[in-house]
């Protein structure tokens, strides 16, 4: 297994790198950058770097502007104000003249830890996959991060892209055959039982889980299903047909995100048993991130519950 | 300003109130007293400011002009129209569902509209952004903007105004339409914004009052604040709403009602007198 590297470590180190090739990139950022990580752009292309003070309405409308001069813009700031304070800047003055502004919201989910629910967005891929126009993404790796910044890079249009803050595993560059491709899940482990739909930090759980049920003869399939919106559909309705049994996890609420996207394509083009886990509708609370996680029951054996279950609705 | 001039843009102006009158009646909806007010303003931008070719909309050197008051798409569609941006006769599609004249202006569909705005607040940080990358890619482009009065009253308009003032932005220029009015009534009594030109020159503004409907007067303005260096500048044009509809002068009813027929006859009966008196001058 890979060496534990934060998300959004990783954004920050394919930011500059991709700022190097592209001299329209530029980024804002809204009194975070030390977290965000667009710190190290801002030393190394301070003329590209726009620090916009704690004002993230305003980033977001700057942004649009530069984005209709041609400048490619990465705004980032913690989700919770990305996707929430500034939801109506995104939506109105990014997404609806599709302008090419990414959206990065770090901290997102209950891994925030100790700064609690204010800071906590477990929201974001609902606020952000309600808006047309939009693209939504949130890597699981450092590996899959530094590739999705230059996907969205060479992606004309807006998109939100969520950023973690807890230091992971690199799963992703271990797996044979793993491409990444804005809008196309990965499959990165073969499984007949059942499939495990997951986005974010929890695709690491999600392996875990996997391996867990593989100890009690379920035969589980993983998906990282990075980009929510647009869904893979294709490869979604293929699980379920040949699984028959279909488990989400997220660190969101289980309203409005990756489960109900799911369960909404395959009400329609393939019913099997859907049940959807993440944060259970309600808010978090402060603690030691990891702590945090189990409290909500963000964990592999969460999920293995879940995947148990779910094999269980088939017969 | 020389009188040739003067005469010209006053004839335009007073096509623009009849194009906008007609575009509000003739969609039985949209936003008719600010339009009125900030008609001047626009005739002057773009018939004598702005470096824009109506040929070429999307010319990356071109000077930019954003709506942040967006719902008075009337005056900016009858503007473009008149400019060549589109045919005059195109306003009878304002607000229809058969073409993509919105209610409030679309970048996306409308040649000629900088930026798509209408959520009051959000498109000084957009102008904001145009001036920026000006600056960023050394080019010798303005950014207009045209607020409201009632307008300022949103936060995001003094976040705008910080970072404006922060990088100072010099090749952007605001007005502010100060009719005094707003949905509920009076700007004073819904939320009291004065004294605008203490609060923006508290944030780092070059600040000119003017008389908004006054061309000679919008033009120094606009003049000396190109002139100005390292601060953006704003207008604080005063100006009447509804202005030059006996009728809806001074009154917050009209601010986003359109006339019926036959307030529509004796408005449209006003403005012709008014073009065919500037005709005659």
């Amino acid at each position: 297994m890979g060496e534990k590297i934060a998300t959004r470590a990783a954004y920050g180190e394919a930011l500059v790198e991709l700022a190097a090739r592209d001299s329209q990139v530029v980024a804002l950022d809204a009194d975070l950058s030390s977290a965000t990580m667009s710190k190290k752009f801002s030393q190394t292309y301070p003329d590209r770097f726009f620090n916009m003070g704690i004002a993230e309405c305003n980033m977001m409308g700057v942004a649009a502007g530069l984005a209709t001069c041609g400048k490619k813009p990465f705004a980032s700031t913690f989700a919770m104000f990305a996707a929430g304070r500034a939801f109506e800047q995104v939506r109105n003055s990014i997404a609806y003249p599709r302008l090419n502004v990414k959206v990065v919201g770090s901290h997102g989910g209950l891994s925030v830890g100790e700064d609690g629910a204010t800071h906590q967005c477990c929201e974001d891929f609902g606020l952000m996959r309600v808006v047309p126009n939009m693209l939504v993404c949130c890597p699981c790796d450092a590996n899959e991060m530094k590739l999705a910044v230059n996907a969205l890079a060479e992606y004309d249009g807006p998109a939100y892209l969520r950023l973690g803050r807890l230091a992971v595993e690199t799963v992703t560059d271990a797996i044979p055959g793993y491409r990444f491709e804005l809008g196309k899940g990965a499959v990165l482990r073969p499984g007949k039982d059942v499939t495990i739909v997951s986005v974010g930090m929890m695709v690491q759980m999600a392996l875990q889980a996997a391996e867990l049920l593989a100890g009690e003869g379920i035969d589980a399939r993983v998906i990282d299903m990075h980009t929510i919106k647009p869904l893979d559909e294709e490869l979604l309705i293929q699980a379920a047909r040949e699984t028959g049994a279909v488990v989400t996890t997220e660190e969101h609420n289980i309203i409005g995100g990756l489960g109900e996207a799911v369960a909404g394509c395959l009400a329609a083009a393939c019913p099997v048993p859907v049940l959807r886990h993440g944060v259970e509708d309600t808010f978090g609370r402060s603690g030691k991130a990891p702590l945090v996680l189990e409290h909500y029951g963000l964990t592999p054996q969460a999920i293995a519950e879940k995947a148990r279950k779910a094999v269980a609705c088939k017969k | 300003m020389d009188q040739a001039k003067l005469h010209q843009l006053a004839v335009t102006a007073a096509k623009g109130r009849l194009l906008a009158m007609e575009m509000v009646h003739t969609a039985a909806s949209g936003h008719i007293g600010g339009s009125l007010s900030v008609m001047d303003a626009l005739v002057e931008l773009y018939f004598d400011v702005m470096r824009v070719d109506p040929a070429n909309p999307k010319d990356p050197n071109r000077d930019r002009f954003v709506l942040s008051k967006g719902h008075c798409t009337p005056a900016l569609y009858a503007v473009l129209a008149m400019r060549g941006y589109f045919p005059e006769e195109d306003i009878k599609l304002f607000r229809s569902i058969t073409a993509h004249y919105s209610g409030h202006p679309d970048m996306v569909y409308v040649p000629g509209v900088d930026m798509s705005t209408g959520s009051l607040g959000q498109g000084i940080s957009a102008a904001v952004g145009m001036a920026l990358a000006g600056k960023v890619d050394k080019k010798d482009y303005r950014v207009y903007a045209a607020l409201g009065d009632g307008e300022v009253e949103e936060g995001q308009v003094w976040e705008a105004a910080m970072a404006a003032a922060k990088y100072k932005l010099d090749n952007l220029c605001a007005l502010v339409d100060v009719n005094g009015l707003q949905i509920d009534g009076k700007t004073a009594d819904v939320m009291p914004s004065e004294p605008l030109d203490e609060k923006f020159k508290a944030f780092g503004w070059n600040v000119i009052p003017v008389d908004g409907h006054d061309f000679a007067q919008l033009e120094a303005a606009y003049a000396a604040a190109a002139a100005h260096k390292g601060a953006p500048t704003v207008l604080l044009a005063k100006t009447v709403k509804g202005k030059g509809v006996s009728f809806m002068e001074n009154d917050a009813g009209w601010h986003g009602k359109a006339p019926n027929d036959e307030q529509y006859e004796k408005a449209m009966a006003e403005l012709r007198d008014a073009l065919a008196r500037e005709e005659g001058k």
